[in-house]
């Protein structure tokens, strides 16, 4: 008879990181809120939300307890089951993508080694596109479930949008996997922050530009907010959600633009790699506790920094008009992203086998 | 055509060159642009701790003077009523009892002087016709309230503090411009 050991206390780590993980980014997302709203006001000359406690830092609790109060309207036409597991499910697409997203090297607690990272699958990248493509569902099941023809036309804007760029997307990781080798994530950002090694920035601009654009897209932020422009087509496909179902689905966005910019981080910018500074020897004099909490803070600034990005391109670049997102997507992005594969895979397979002529 | 400025100028419509047509260079330059206006200094005031400061003629909430000994200026002539283009006070004349000298400096005073502060227009009529000195315009304004009854501002709310009771008060009522006279 073949016993299951479960290791208690593996299940207990794993149980402990799964929770500070979302815990971090529920937390990071509520104060995205507070950022893009003082960023706003920066970048338009006002100051922001400045009431709400000292630099208006209890702004987001205030903004929830708004949406908790507020009436919970579902519409008598609407598929009731379906309305409720919309925003669900798109704030379980954009939590989900954590899992694999290393966030610091090791700790040693009560003797144990643990791994900042709550699964090392060999397929990390394929399980983020994974679940980035199950995000479409939260907005066709809310967009749809309204029974709304505004609501379902938003919907169909904002799943074929990022459909689309989806595979630019894919196709310009694809050029960094070759480059790697690997599908883990782990082992993409050991590669980089192992003496000597280069972030992937460096090897992959065009690459990165590409992903960085893309990233705008899945996220459904300006310049690419076409699902749910608020000033000049309908609201979008959350157009009949009201309280905190509205809420998770606002939410559920900045956890995806907070997801995509520790993907960044990790993928292009060496992920909880310190720059200039040489780990091991670190770890040899700091200990191996301080340094991983030094790496995850060098992946939050990292992170924090695209989440900027993501503000200031939204307060600068008007809305694209959906045939030139389009043609942006299909016509510029994809055949851009094939040809950066396609000098990747040369340089790489020369760099291997030799100049064969 | 004649211009009719030198101002005008004629749409560009030249087809875009690859450096334009990349795009990128253009929003460098935007996203620079916005970064700049992020590190301006904001012309916000923020009200309730700070004010801005009124200029030396604002006419905003009326005050009912006080002499040096603090009694009342008002003898209630209705001068300042009679003067009022929008019918925003009225007043109730009433006679010096004995032994209210400390209280009111003429024998006649205002047992009750009631100003609309929805009516009034602030215009400054009032301080202008009163022989007495008794009201002048103030600056600060009317505060928000709830019910239309709150902006009907009695004598309560309008006299000045008393020089003699209190005096920090009474120097803040007084205000800048009547410091300066």
């Amino acid at each position: 008879m073949i016993q299951l050991a479960i290791d208690l206390a593996f299940v207990l780590e794993k149980a402990i990181l799964i929770g500070g993980i979302i815990s971090v980014s529920l937390l990071v997302a509520m104060y995205s809120t507070w950022a893009e709203r003082k960023v706003a006001g920066f970048m338009q000359d006002r100051l922001g939300p400045n009431r709400a406690g000292p630099f208006g830092l209890f702004q987001p609790l205030a903004d929830g307890l708004k949406l908790f109060m507020k009436e919970e309207i579902i519409p008598n036409a609407s598929n009731k089951f379906l309305f409720i597991l919309g925003p669900g499910l798109a704030m379980m697409t954009a939590m989900m993508t954590s899992a694999v997203i290393p966030w610091g090297k090791q700790i040693e607690i009560f003797g144990r080694t643990v791994d900042l990272q709550i699964a090392d699958i060999n397929i990390g990248i394929l399980y983020i596109f994974a679940v980035l493509s199950m995000g479409v569902y939260g907005i066709m099941i809310g967009g749809w479930a309204s029974n709304n023809k505004f609501s379902l036309l938003a919907a169909l804007r904002g799943a074929s949008q990022m459909i689309s760029y989806e595979l630019a997307m894919g196709l310009s990781i694809i050029a960094l996997l070759m480059l790697t080798g690997s599908l883990s994530l782990k082992t993409i950002v050991e590669l980089q922050s192992a003496s000597g090694g280069w972030w992937n920035i460096v090897y992959q601009p065009l690459g990165f530009l590409i992903f960085i654009v893309c990233a705008f897209a899945e996220c459904n932020r300006t310049p690419f907010d076409l699902p749910e422009a608020e000033n000049e087509l309908n609201f979008g496909y959350h157009q009949e959600y009201s309280s905190m179902k509205l809420g998770f689905y606002l939410f559920a966005e900045y956890i995806n633009m907070f997801m995509s910019s520790v993907l960044m981080a990790t993928l292009y910018f060496g992920g909880y790699d310190i720059p200039f500074v040489n780990d091991a020897s670190l770890i040899e004099s700091m200990g191996m506790n301080m340094v991983a909490v030094l790496q995850g803070l060098s992946l939050f600034l990292k992170a924090a920094f695209f989440i900027f990005v993501f503000m200031w391109v939204r307060w600068t670049i008007p809305r694209f008009r959906y045939d030139q997102l389009m043609h942006l997507g299909w016509k510029v992005m994809i055949p851009l992203a094939l040809i950066n594969m396609l000098i990747t895979a040369i340089v790489v397979l020369v760099r291997e086998n030799g100049w064969p002529f | 055509m004649q211009m009719l400025t030198n101002r005008s100028k004629a749409v560009d419509r030249h087809p875009m060159t690859v450096w334009e047509k990349m795009y990128l260079p253009a929003i460098a330059k935007g996203m620079s642009i916005t970064l700049s206006h992020f590190f301006k200094k904001k012309p916000t005031i923020n009200y309730p701790e700070e004010t801005r400061p009124f200029s030396p003629v604002f006419r905003g909430l009326h005050i009912l003077n006080r002499d040096e000994e603090g009694r009342e200026n008002c003898t209630a002539c209705g001068l300042c009523a009679v003067a009022c283009p929008a019918e925003a006070i009225t007043m109730e004349a009433a006679e010096r009892k004995e032994g209210e000298e400390h209280l009111y400096r003429e024998e006649k005073y205002a047992a009750k002087y009631e100003i609309n502060m929805l009516r009034c227009i602030f215009c400054g009529l009032c301080e202008e016709a009163c022989p007495k000195d008794a009201i002048y315009l103030s600056e600060t304004f009317a505060p928000s309230n709830y019910k239309r009854e709150g902006f009907i501002y009695g004598k309560n709310d309008l006299l000045i503090p008393d020089p003699k009771k209190e005096p920090e008060l009474y120097q803040k009522a007084v205000g800048e411009r009547a410091r300066k006279k």
